[in-house]
Parts: C-alpha cells; structure tokens; sequence
C-alpha cells in the first residue's frame, strides 16, 4: 500500500520558541481510518495543520498524493479536507451558501447534486437555508464537515469532531467516515476517547508532547488495553498465597490483605469463576471485590516513563 | 490560476454586501445630502465659486474621494480581519490557493463596494449641483485606481491588525484627516503659502487633484504627477502585499 500522506521528519517551533513537533514521521495508507490520540497539548492540531497547510514547518516534509505540501501546495491541497477543532463558521451566512463557498474556493465546478447529497447525508438538507447561528452546536459540526466533504477530498482530516456532540450524532457521524471509507477516502481524527479510536479506526497513532510515541493496528492496541484485573479484599491478611491459587498467577497486595488478579476481559474463558471456586476451597473469606482496567491515561503515563 | 476560487472569495464578500444593500444604499445619499446642506449651502453661499467652478461643485470630487477611500480602505481590512478574527481563515489558508488570487477576491469585492458608493455619491450629487465631467476617461482612470489602491491598502491593515482599535486606527488617525487636507473642499492656492508647501507632502492631495482635474479641468498639481503618485501606491500596496504573503506574516503561524 503506497501512503497517502507521509510526514518525514517533521519539526515545528513556534515563534514563542515552543517545540510543538519533535521530528514527527508518519505514514497513512490509503484508505485506512487513523485515530490520533493524545492529551491536552500533545501536537495534534499543529500536525493536523501543518499538513494542510495553515502551519508553516520548521523543517522536515510533508507529502499528499506524492506532492509535497509547501512547494506544491495546490495538488496537494486539492485532495485534502479538513474539519477544524474550533466551531468555526461565519454567523450570518446560510448552510449551502457557506458549503457551496468551500467547493468554489477548492476551484471545483459548481455541482449542486453532490451539495445536495451531501447534506442529505449529514441530516442538514432541511436546514439548508437557515442562518449558521440559528443553529445548535452538534449542527454547527456538521456544517463543518459538509464543508470540507464539498469538494470531494480523497484525505479527510477531521479535528476532535466528536467533541461536545451526543451520542446518537457521535454514531452518524462514524457512519459517515464509514461510508466514506467504502468511497477510498483516508481519514484521521484526533480524539480524546479510546471508545471512538476503538469503534473506527484501523490504525491507532499516540502523541504525547510532540513526538508520536506509537502507531499500532487498533486490534493489537486494544489486545493491550483489554487487560483487567481484579482485586479480592480478604477478611483477614494471609501471609503468603495458597499454592492453589498462585498457580493462576494470582498476588498478594503488599500488606497480605487482599488477592491481584490480572486476566484479559475480551478472552472466552477469564479464570474467574475458578479462582473464586479455589479461594472458597482454601476457606479464604472475602470482604470486598472490585475490578479495573488500565485506560489510555495509563498508557500514556506507561509511553511516558519508557520513554523518559 | 484558480479562478473558481477567486470567484467564490468574491462573491461571497459581495453577498455580505448585498445583505445589507439598503444601508450600503442609504448612509452615502444621507451623509452627502449632509455635505451639501452644511458645506454647499452654508459656506457655498459665502464662497462663490474656487477657479471659476461653483463652490457646490468644486466639492463633489472630494466628496467622492472621501468616501471611496475610507469605504475602500474600511471594507477591504474589515473583509480580511472578520475571518482572522472569527476562525474562518482556516479555510482559506487550507485551500489551493496563492496569495494573488485570496488578494483578487477580497480586494476586488471590497473596490466593487467603494466604487459602487463612490458612484452613489455622484448620482446624489448630481440632484444637488450641475456637474460637467470633461475627462470622463480620466475620471474612471482615477476613480478605479483609487478604489483599487486604498482597498489594497485595507487589506494590509487588515492583515497586520490585531483587534478592533488597530483595525480603526490606521483609518481614523491618517486617512480621514488626510483626505480631509488634502484639498477635498478647497484649492489648495486658497493657503497660506507656508501651508501650501506643506500640503504637497500629503499624497491624497494628487489623487483628489487629479480627480478633480477629469471634472473641471483645474488642478492644484499637474495631472500626470497625480497619476503618478497613484500608480505608486498601487504599486507599493502590491510589493507589501507580496511580502505578507511569501512570509506569512500575521497569517501564517
Ligand atoms: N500559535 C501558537 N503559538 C505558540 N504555541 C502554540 C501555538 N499553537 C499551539 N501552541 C502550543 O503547541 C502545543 C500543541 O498544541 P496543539 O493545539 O497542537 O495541541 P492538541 O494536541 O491539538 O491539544 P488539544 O487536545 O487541546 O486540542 C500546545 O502546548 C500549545 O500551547
Ligand atoms: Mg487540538
């Protein structure tokens, strides 16, 4: 698979002298739903921008479709949508003038069959002729995505575009990037929550202030993620665990009150019920009993310390 | 060159526009009709007539020139600053786009609004004062190119400003008192001789001068020095405006 957008080497320091981007590399492939993720800061939207053009790098290249995105900024940005953080939109104008503007500006021919198609798809074509600021901000959104679907990218670059939206609109809107997929578009978004990354995306990119500290298919991310443990509160300390139950992997907490158990919850069999059968057997009494499961705030401390 | 998306820039600063035709109609007819009122009638009646051309008259082109380089100059960085401000650049600086083509749009609509105020003014005028134009030519020479200059110079302001005051400012505190001495509603030869050297440093002294030569065929400088001075600042407004766009200055971060 050829990739679509490739980022070499990218650097980006901003005028106030902040290091945004840490040599970024990054290959999407054609096609394929990527999820960025990262905290508060992390360089999301500096990447995002730099290659759509808004951010100008330090150093390091950006290619889409093979053109590089300074010196042949047009082809480039011809194939490239994107969908802004911020709800950024023009209060006065009307929903098709403002998405019909974006089609222009991208010097694609006028084509009021896919305007229309478009915002059929998003549910906006019953609210084509009303003014932006009449409209609730999950709409506003959408309006945002008509516009970059208006001129027919084949990348999609959508920034936090769940952000503040509920969950019926979270749902259509995955399944437009669905459909949109089944077209050959390329998407990626950035997101805070693993949920999104986990119901959409093929790849998974992590970001921690400005260096790209992973990029995994999200089957075997989520593998990682989708270990869990349990914690067995005891009656009375023990000092050392039974050999029955140590044979299951199971460990004492330091102080010998409670029993650790570490097993994956998407496997078929957890190992449960048997451990709860052996801790009866060797007459251990239970108190308490809670489970837990590391979320992506606990990877990225993990990346963090490895990477420290 | 993507014309398309000039297309799309300009139209739809002109839709702004267009929303608000009646006012954009109205304040010019209103605020000339004020002109002729206060400077017309109650000074005119003292002043007979400047170079042998009606007092009434002598001020129509500066009137013109008054409002099409404050509308020029106001719509053309308010047309650039409002999507800095809003967020919408985005859009613009992600589209395949140079930086002559986002000036085109934005520019063009902006000296469309000044000339379409500008030629309001005359009409206006026109009810108040008989009014011979005798360079028609050189009368829209001159009228475009003032549209066309002062709007690129908006464009910069608005490119360079940060806030609402800095938008104003550069407005406020130069042009209007420029344009108000540079000999919009009187002959320079009317000064005292001190001042008349001064105001030939003032550059809007020759595009309201060579304005007002197309009318009447009097001019308190020679036509071509005011054609001159105006093909300059055009030309100076286009270098600047190239040198924001290659660095990015403002726009890009
Ligand atoms: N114009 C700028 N000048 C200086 N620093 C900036 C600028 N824009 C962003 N930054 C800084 O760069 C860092 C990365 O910002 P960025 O917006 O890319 O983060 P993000 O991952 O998108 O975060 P969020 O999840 O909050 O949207 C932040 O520390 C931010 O303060
Ligand atoms: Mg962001």
């Amino acid at each position: 698979m050829p990739a679509i957008v490739s980022v070499k080497d990218l650097n980006k320091t901003y005028k106030s002298g902040f290091e945004a981007l840490r040599k970024v590399n990054l290959d999407i492939e054609e096609g394929e739903i990527l999820a960025l993720l990262g905290p508060n800061g992390a360089g999301k939207t500096t990447l995002i921008s730099t290659i759509c053009g808004i951010v100008m790098p330090s150093s390091g290249t950006v290619t889409v479709g093979g053109h590089d995105v300074v010196r042949d900024f047009r082809a480039a940005r011809e194939l490239i949508g994107l969908v802004p953080q911020e709800l950024t939109l023009e209060a006065f104008e009307t929903v098709i003038n403002t998405v019909r503007f974006s089609r222009g500006l991208f010097g694609k021919p006028k084509d009021e069959a896919h305007i229309e198609k478009v915002l059929r798809q998003l549910s906006l074509w019953d609210k084509r002729d009303s003014k932006i600021m009449m409209l609730s901000g999950g709409m506003k959104r959408r309006v945002l995505i008509a516009k970059a679907l208006s001129h027919e990218p084949r990348v999609l670059f959508l920034d936090e575009p769940t952000a503040g939206v509920d969950v019926e609109l979270r749902k259509d809107m995955w399944q437009v990037v669905d459909d949109l997929r089944a077209s050959g578009v390329t998407t990626i978004l950035t997101t805070h929550y693993i949920e999104e990354a986990e119901a959409i995306a093929d790849r998974i990119a992590v970001i921690l202030k400005g260096d790209i500290l992973l990029v995994e298919r999200k089957d075997e991310l989520m593998e990682r993620m989708g270990k869990k443990q349990i914690r067995i509160e005891l009656s009375h300390p023990i000092k050392e665990v039974p050999e029955s139950i140590a044979q299951r992997g199971v460990q004492r907490s330091e102080d010998g009150s409670a029993l650790i158990y570490s097993y994956d919850s998407r496997a078929e069999r957890t190992g449960i019920t048997a451990l709860l059968n052996d801790l009866q057997a060797e007459g251990l009494q239970m108190t308490d009993l809670s489970t837990h499961q590391s979320n992506l705030e606990e990877i990225f401390v993990g990346l963090v310390k490895d990477n420290a | 060159m993507n014309t398309k998306a000039v297309a799309a820039i300009y139209k739809y600063e002109m839709t702004r526009f267009f929303r608000t035709l009646m006012q954009s109609f109205i304040s010019p007819v209103i605020s000339t009709s004020l002109y002729f009122v206060v400077f017309g009638a109650a000074i005119g009646s003292r002043i007979d007539s400047v170079e042998g051309v009606g007092y009434g008259a002598f001020i129509v082109p500066g009137l013109i020139m008054l409002s099409v380089m404050t509308q020029a100059t106001s719509n053309a960085s308010f047309g650039i600053y409002f999507p800095k401000f809003v967020g919408t650049i985005y859009e613009v600086l992600s589209a395949p786009v140079n930086f002559f083509e986002i000036t085109v749009g934005y520019v063009g609509a902006a000296a469309t609004k000044a000339l379409f105020i500008g030629t309001v003014i005359l009409m206006t005028s026109a009810l108040f004062v008989d009014i011979r134009i005798e360079h028609p030519l050189a009368m829209i020479l001159f009228l475009l190119l003032t549209c066309l200059s002062f709007a690129l110079l908006g464009f910069i302001i608005g490119i360079w400003a940060r806030n609402f005051e800095q938008l104003q400012l550069i407005p406020l505190l130069i042009i209007t008192p420029l344009v108000f001495l540079g000999g919009s509603f009187y002959s320079v030869t009317m000064l005292p001789p001190v001042w008349q050297v001064i105001t030939h440093f003032n550059p809007v002294l020759y595009l309201i001068s060579g304005f007002r030569w197309s009318f009447f065929g009097v001019a308190d400088v020679p036509v071509m020095m005011s054609l001159g001075a105006i093909a300059l600042f055009t030309g100076l407004c286009v270098v600047a405006i190239w040198t924001i766009f290659r660095t990015g200055w403002r726009i890009r971060q």
